[in-house]
């Protein structure tokens, strides 16, 4: 195994691996099998188990989420990828009304442990109804899990949790990270749903962030370095259950917190995050959270207005530095 | 496995094997074929254009050519009058120029400049003019639809004898909000003609691997809609079908669903790598069913148009999306400012 491996090859391992341990799992989705996917995260699997199991469907978002809940209760693991998140809309019923309240409404008599994989956020000036973070509408339903990791290696480990969870799971994919690389994922090293975890330890204040912006926000805590300012950045790796215990342990150490995400930022997973340290960790805090976000808007087209758009370093060192002023 | 279909694609019937000057002259006129030509040409042109721009790295995102399919739209447009809406998805540049939109500023909107028609933020996919009675340029497969019938039931309640022309795909016709608006629009008459663009192909899958009915024109059975098969390849096979539909449409009869067997040569968009047909199978179609070459065989039977004056129109046409590029780059980037307008009624 080489030492380095790709976002999507990472996620490609652990459900090949996932279905080669159980006949249950099965794959579906869009041009999946034969084109492997438009990311290419589903490459390869048709060869190995064939259609049978790995299912390209019609463009039929609502049936195809429906028909995996059904799946999911009758003892499959069904991994469902839906391209694109913006088309996520069209299977919010299965998801949110459905898949979400199985096991409350019948007692916890019944269950939908599917897994519902799908790329977020921008870059690619894929316009409006392509590029969109919607990951706080999951965050919010009651039933459902949901994950964003932001290296190869928590990838996999999330993955194989998601597909071994009795419960559904959101698991979210920044297109950005798709091509990124990163160490290879280690068998001893699993991850749990709903663990964070420390990126860069540091004194002065706590940068919280998931999925790609991990990566901003370890270069602003690598500029922040250079001025005096110790950053820690924390990876939350899950929105769903979200690990209340490692932020506000940060926070009692650094007494400062910037939260960060690619979604925009009115009502945004950062809102939550706030007000819950707002609420547990007021006397930790020397200064208000930040937050850094996209603007409140549509994702727009021209590159040059996404660029805009887009959070980057440069917005959380502003933070930062207001954060510590 | 049941679902394991023969994938090869039906081939679009045009029969112009034969174009004889006095079956021409029976269907239309000069005046009118020459139009037809030239609209088909320029948007092929405009597309052959915008695939260079591409290429250049002038446009960015999503960019879904339209090359294969134009006696579609051309032929639709023949079909209405003014004031008849028209909407669609995201394959949609055809559409924007048969409309009258101006090709500068559709051009303009594919590099992401102030002078596009949606100032940058929407891009190839989505365009809108009200003046020019096109709503769109959607990117959710199948969406268009439900709107389609939604400006059907304005016109209805507005009683002003518009129709509205709602396409889709093949793909798109699986997707159950159709059949939703299907079933609204034959219950309530709705002035609207469902015009399925079956290009064979939604993305790297056939219409075999997707649909369990491939007739798509038989998919208002269910709901009284009557279904017509055409030839999408032949510009004045779909105006006629097209009128048929438009008029029972107009008169209060409600919708029919025109499907129309076409074909795209290129790539789904830009970054497809096409492995899902072969070259043969591509090329067979241009060479026996290109629409273009199908109304110019046609003008020359007829006697309407020489071959130098065909390539002078042509060229005429080439200046025209020459200069939208040219226009296209031109037009400043869009203020940062703008980021923040139009998402709700500036007060
Ligand atoms: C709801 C939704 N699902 C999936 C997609 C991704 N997608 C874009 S185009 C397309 C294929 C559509 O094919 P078809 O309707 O035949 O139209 P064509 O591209 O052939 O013009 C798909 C799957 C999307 N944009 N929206
Ligand atoms: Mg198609």
């Amino acid at each position: 195994m080489s030492s380095e491996i790709k976002f999507g090859r990472a996620i490609n391992q652990a459900l090949r691996e996932c279905m080669a341990a159980d006949d249950a799992v099965i794959v579906i989705g869009e041009d999946i099998a034969g084109a492997g996917g438009s990311f290419g995260v589903t490459r390869g699997l048709l060869n190995e188990f064939g259609e049978h199991r790995v299912r390209d469907t019609p463009i039929s978002e609502a049936a195809i989420v429906g028909a995996a809940v059904g799946a999911a209760m009758c003892g499959l693991r069904p991994v469902v990828e839906i391209m694109f998140m913006d088309f996520v809309t069209l299977a919010m019923d299965a998801l949110v009304n459905q898949a979400a309240k199985m096991r409350f409404m019948f007692g916890g008599r019944a269950s939908a442990p599917l897994v519902l994989r799908t790329p977020h956020g921008g870059g690619l000036s894929a316009g409006p109804q392509h590029s969109q973070c919607l990951e706080a509408w999951f965050a919010h339903v009651p039933g459902l899990k949901t994950v964003c990791p932001s290296t190869p290696a928590d990838a996999y480990h999330l993955m194989k949790a998601a597909v071994a969870d009795p419960d559904p799971v959101i698991f979210i994919e920044n297109k950005s990270l798709y091509g990124a690389s990163g160490p290879a994922p280690q068998a001893e090293n699993a991850v749990a749903i709903g663990e964070a975890k420390t990126l860069r330890a540091g004194t002065d204040l706590t940068i919280l962030a998931y999925g790609a912006v991990c990566r901003d926000a370890l270069k602003a805590a690598e500029m922040l370095a250079s001025e005096g300012v110790s950053a820690e950045v924390i990876d939350l790796r899950s929105l769903q259950p979200w690990d209340k215990d490692a932020v506000l342990a940060s926070v009692a150490r650094t007494h400062r917190l910037v939260v960060v995400h690619e979604a925009v930022r009115d009502f945004g997973p950062a809102a939550e995050i706030c007000a819950h340290v707002a609420e547990f960790g007021f006397f930790d805090l020397d200064a208000p959270p930040e937050r850094v976000a996209a603007p409140f808007m549509p994702p727009p087209f021209a590159p040059d207005l996404e660029r805009v758009f887009r959070p980057n370093a440069e917005a959380i060192i502003e933070a930062a530095r207001r954060s510590v002023s | 496995m049941s679902d394991k279909k023969a994938d090869a694609v039906e081939e679009p019937n045009t029969g112009q094997q034969k174009v004889e000057a006095e079956a021409v002259e029976r269907r239309t006129s000069k005046s009118e074929l020459l139009k037809y030509y030239e609209d088909m040409l320029l948007i092929r042109r405009f597309e052959e254009k915008a695939g260079q721009l591409y290429g250049m790295g002038l446009i960015a995102g999503f960019c879904h050519l339209y090359i294969g399919q134009e006696a579609v739209v051309v032929g639709m447009q023949g079909a209405i009058e003014e004031g008849d809406q028209v909407i669609t998805g995201y394959r949609d540049h055809g559409h924007m120029l048969a409309c009258g939109m101006d090709p500068k500023g559709v051009m303009a909107e594919l590099t992401g400049r102030k002078d596009g028609y949606s100032k940058g933020k929407g891009g190839s996919m989505h365009m809108f003019s009200r003046d020019k009675q096109f709503f769109g340029g959607h990117g959710i497969v199948g969406a268009q639809v439900p709107i389609g019938a939604g400006l059907a039931f304005a016109n209805r309640y507005k009683e002003n004898d518009r129709v509205s022309l709602t396409y889709f795909g093949d793909g798109a016709a699986n997707q159950g909000q159709v059949y939703e608006a299907f079933n609204m629009a034959e219950l309530w008459a709705l002035p609207v003609v469902f015009i399925i663009e079956n290009n064979q192909y939604a993305m790297g899958t056939s219409v075999k691997r997707a649909s369990s009915e491939v007739h798509l024109h038989k998919r208002g059975a269910s709901f009284a809609i009557p279904g017509e098969e055409v030839d999408g390849m032949d510009v004045l096979a779909v105006r006629d079908a097209g009128r048929r539909a438009v008029y029972d449409a107009r008169r209060g009869e409600g919708p029919t669903i025109l499907e129309m067997k076409t074909y795209r040569y290129r790539g789904h968009s830009m970054s497809d790598p096409a492995k899902y047909r072969t070259r043969e199978e591509v090329q067979g179609v241009r060479e026996k069913s290109d629409p273009i070459e199908h109304a110019k065989r046609m003008l020359l039977a007829a006697d309407w148009a020489s071959e130098d004056e065909l390539k002078e129109l042509d060229k005429s046409v080439k200046a025209v999306c020459q200069e939208a590029a040219q226009f296209s780059q031109d037009s400043p980037e869009p203020d940062p400012e703008e980021l923040y307008t139009d998402v709700l009624a500036e007060a």
